[in-house]
């Protein structure tokens, strides 16, 4: 017996390379969701670990919503260029010109819910058996009792009342044909946990990560990216403010936080003293208190 | 700075999710949203104080029931340390998700109610935390208010619980007076207990002392993935990745592959883009071997000096966790590391009453029964018994009709 543990940062890495080797032992068509995002980007670097010097034995997907931050994409098509690997997008521009979705109307119109049937579809499209994401169990009541390896029915639903039980770091991920397991490499992870591990690790993030100067507006009491996804009208007053954004969404539904935080230390300071969580900054969690556990049973992430 | 997982064994009665709740509010590890979403809620205590368990009921129903019904992860940290609280119902008929969250912890907090002292379901709670060998065990006996803060009850308690450790073989206990509702010994030491010279809950867990089994005899490291290139560059390039998940292995340490038992000698450990001389419990790593032989998925790498036991027939410990009970003229599946293979529940040698300690011969092995049996699988295990080595001990029984998990094993011995 001895003293030594490993530092948290190590012992949170070293789980969530352990998951994905599970996913790519456990799974014949797994997938790692990309969003472009913080989390997913430290996703596509921890699966570097798990897997180099050999290929991902998985593609990325995104689920585009045609209404994303410019420089999301932009860091999207570098970061596969410079990685080379797969990149399958799933549009939900198609899935609203094939009529499955109807595009919100109003002043508070956004794609966010829409995305839910676009990855539906995708992973029917590709037969993923296994999708990997970014979430976390600190972000939401809901997702704090979720499994790692967290079972879907064929349309999507999770059901939390039918959730396997997970001992010790044994992911059962046997299914039946046609559901699809919903895969959490970083529920242990908090919001602090991830930054950190970007400081240490290097990672490079998008820019709008970082306090920058932009056109906003004030919706509900929250700042959003002035653009023309937002459906506008006489009241809104656009002003310049320096901005950065805590999570990546659609532009229609992520808001902004005013700072100056220009570099990653002034980041990791200001979320340390932050008395706001991170999917405060989201309105598609302030409909109601059930609003992340209702959209989950829907097939969401 | 490290993490301590902890679970906290109790139910609504005892002010579980009040303790947690207090925990969380006063290490100010709640967040301003958070926090007005609490204050909104028509939940309030009698004294109209706002009601801190509202803090842990993550779902609809256990909102509307008021009680917790799977388990919910919580996160918080000091500067001492970082804490995940696997927080799981503590009612009999959600003993599985309790053995869930016992599973991965390293610490356990056995609440009792201080009116009520050492209850039915304290020897339950207790009997689990023994079963599935958490190291370190803290009784809070809580609602200390309700007892005129009295020295003579927490006395009392001590010398009752004493007496149901020595039955469940539960040492490393240390015992905290506090008051959940009040604060008092949660995170601030209390002034109402000046007779207790002891760490409050939040100072324990800060300095609780945790260990790893570092030793070579134990090094176990199940295979998930042959990583092959196959590149030009990387020819030859045959790399076995998994987690090391008890003891540690060095460069040129003489190695068995189990179950084939091939030996060979590792000549290289690989961390991404790190070849550290050593690997230790609980690091992911790529191992290289001198000798190229056959190794796959599910197959074990070990310390050849140091090797667990494979067997086909197996006695161990079961808790169900499924509707259905137990049938042993079925196959099930069982997993063990990154094994899967088909098995049966060839006996029952006996249940146990986890309310009274007493054996119990009823035939039928139901959801939430807990026992003794012996499994046999299609294939040897390589396994050492969870009591020594809870890394290598532990399986689930999957029913292959439904692909649920339907069952924890602790293995214990080979029967042959």
């Amino acid at each position: 017996m001895s003293k030594y543990r490993l530092d948290y940062l190590d012992e949170l890495e070293a789980e969530a390379i352990y998951i994905l080797r599970e996913v790519a032992g456990q799974f014949e068509k797994p997938a790692l969701l990309f969003s472009g995002g913080k989390d997913s980007i430290t996703l596509v670097h921890l699966a570097l670990k798990a897997f180099r010097p050999g290929k991902f034995p998985f593609p990325l997907v995104h689920i585009d919503t045609g209404h994303n931050f410019e420089e999301t994409i932009t860091y999207r098509d570098d970061m596969v260029a410079r990685i080379g690997e797969k990149l399958i997008i799933g549009h939900v521009q198609d899935t609203i010109d094939e009529g499955k979705v109807i595009e919100q109307k109003g002043k508070n119109a956004s794609r966010n819910p829409l995305q839910t049937v676009t990855l539906l579809d995708t992973i029917a499209k590709h037969k993923f058996d296994a999708c990997i994401g970014g979430a976390r169990r600190d972000e939401e009541k809901a997702r704090a009792k979720e499994r790692i390896f967290s079972v879907r029915d064929e349309f999507g639903q999770w059901d939390p009342k039918r959730q396997r039980p997970e001992l010790w770091d044994i992911y059962n991920g046997r299914i039946h044909k046609g559901e699809n397991v919903r895969v959490f490499p970083i529920s242990n992870w908090t919001e602090l946990d991830v930054w950190n591990y970007i400081r240490r690790e290097n990672i490079p993030l998008p820019t709008i990560y970082f306090a920058h100067q932009r056109d906003c507006i004030t919706r509900n009491g929250q700042l959003m990216a002035a653009s023309p996804f937002l459906n506008m009208d006489a009241d809104d007053v656009v002003e310049k403010k320096n901005v950065r954004f805590r999570t990546v969404g659609d532009m229609t539904c992520t808001a902004a936080v005013e700072s100056y935080a220009f570099e990653i230390d002034d980041i990791i300071n200001e979320i340390a003293s932050s008395k706001i969580s991170e999917r405060g900054a989201r309105m598609d969690d302030k409909v109601s208190e059930a609003a992340m556990e209702d959209r989950k049973k829907g097939g969401y992430f | 700075m490290d993490i301590l997982k902890f679970i906290t064994a109790g139910s609504v009665d005892d002010g579980k999710s009040t303790l947690i709740g207090r925990l969380l509010y006063d290490s100010e590890a709640i967040l301003l949203d958070q926090l007005e979403a609490l204050h909104a809620s028509n939940r309030k205590n009698d004294d109209g104080s706002i009601d801190l368990a509202i803090l842990t009921d993550g779902l609809k129903a256990e909102r509307e029931q008021g009680i917790t019904i799977d388990v919910a992860y919580k996160y918080f940290e000091t500067d001492k340390r970082k804490f995940i609280i696997a927080d799981a119902p503590g009612h009999i008929q959600y003993t599985r998700n309790m053995v869930t969250g016992a599973s991965n912890a390293a610490l356990a907090i056995i609440l009792i109610d201080a009116r009520k002292g050492v209850v039915e379901q304290t020897t339950r709670h207790s009997f689990l935390v023994s079963l599935l060998q958490i190291p370190q065990v803290v009784v809070a006996v809580n609602k200390m208010d309700m007892v005129d803060y009295s020295e003579d009850v927490f006395k009392q308690i001590i010398a009752d619980f004493k007496k149901l450790a020595a039955k469940v073989n539960l040492d490393n206990v240390t015992y905290i007076p506090v008051s959940a509702l009040k604060g008092d010994n949660i995170v601030y030491p209390s002034s109402k207990m000046s007779w207790y010279l002891g760490d409050s809950l939040l100072q324990h867990l800060e300095n609780v002392e945790l260990t790893i089994d570092d030793s070579s005899a134990h090094a176990r490291l199940p295979v998930q993935w042959v990583v092959r290139p196959q590149t030009d560059a990387l020819h030859d390039y045959r790399g076995y990745a998994g987690r090391v998940s008890s003891g540690s292995f060095k460069v040129n340490d003489k190695v068995t592959v189990l179950p084939s038992g091939f030996s060979s000698t590792i000549s290289k450990i690989e961390v991404y883009d790190k070849q550290p001389e050593e690997a230790l419990a609980g690091m992911s790593v790529t191992v290289h071997l001198k000798d190229n032989i056959d190794i796959s998925r599910g197959d074990i790498i070990v310390n050849s000096a140091g090797q667990p036991q494979l067997s086909n027939v197996i006695e161990a410990d079961l808790c169900w966790m499924d509707t259905r009970p137990l049938d042993t003229s079925l196959t099930y599946l069982v997993q063990h590391n990154t094994k899967t293979i088909r098995c049966k529940i060839q006996e029952i040698i006996y249940k146990v009453n986890i309310n009274t300690l007493e054996k119990d011969f009823d035939e039928e092995f139901k959801l939430n029964d807990i026992g003794r049996i012996v499994i046999k699988t299609a294939e040897p295990l390589a396994f050492d018994p969870y009591q020594v080595n809870k890394a290598n001990g532990g399986a689930i029984i999957i029913d292959s009709r439904t692909n649920v998990t339907v069952g924890a094993l602790m293995l214990r011995q080979s029967v042959e």
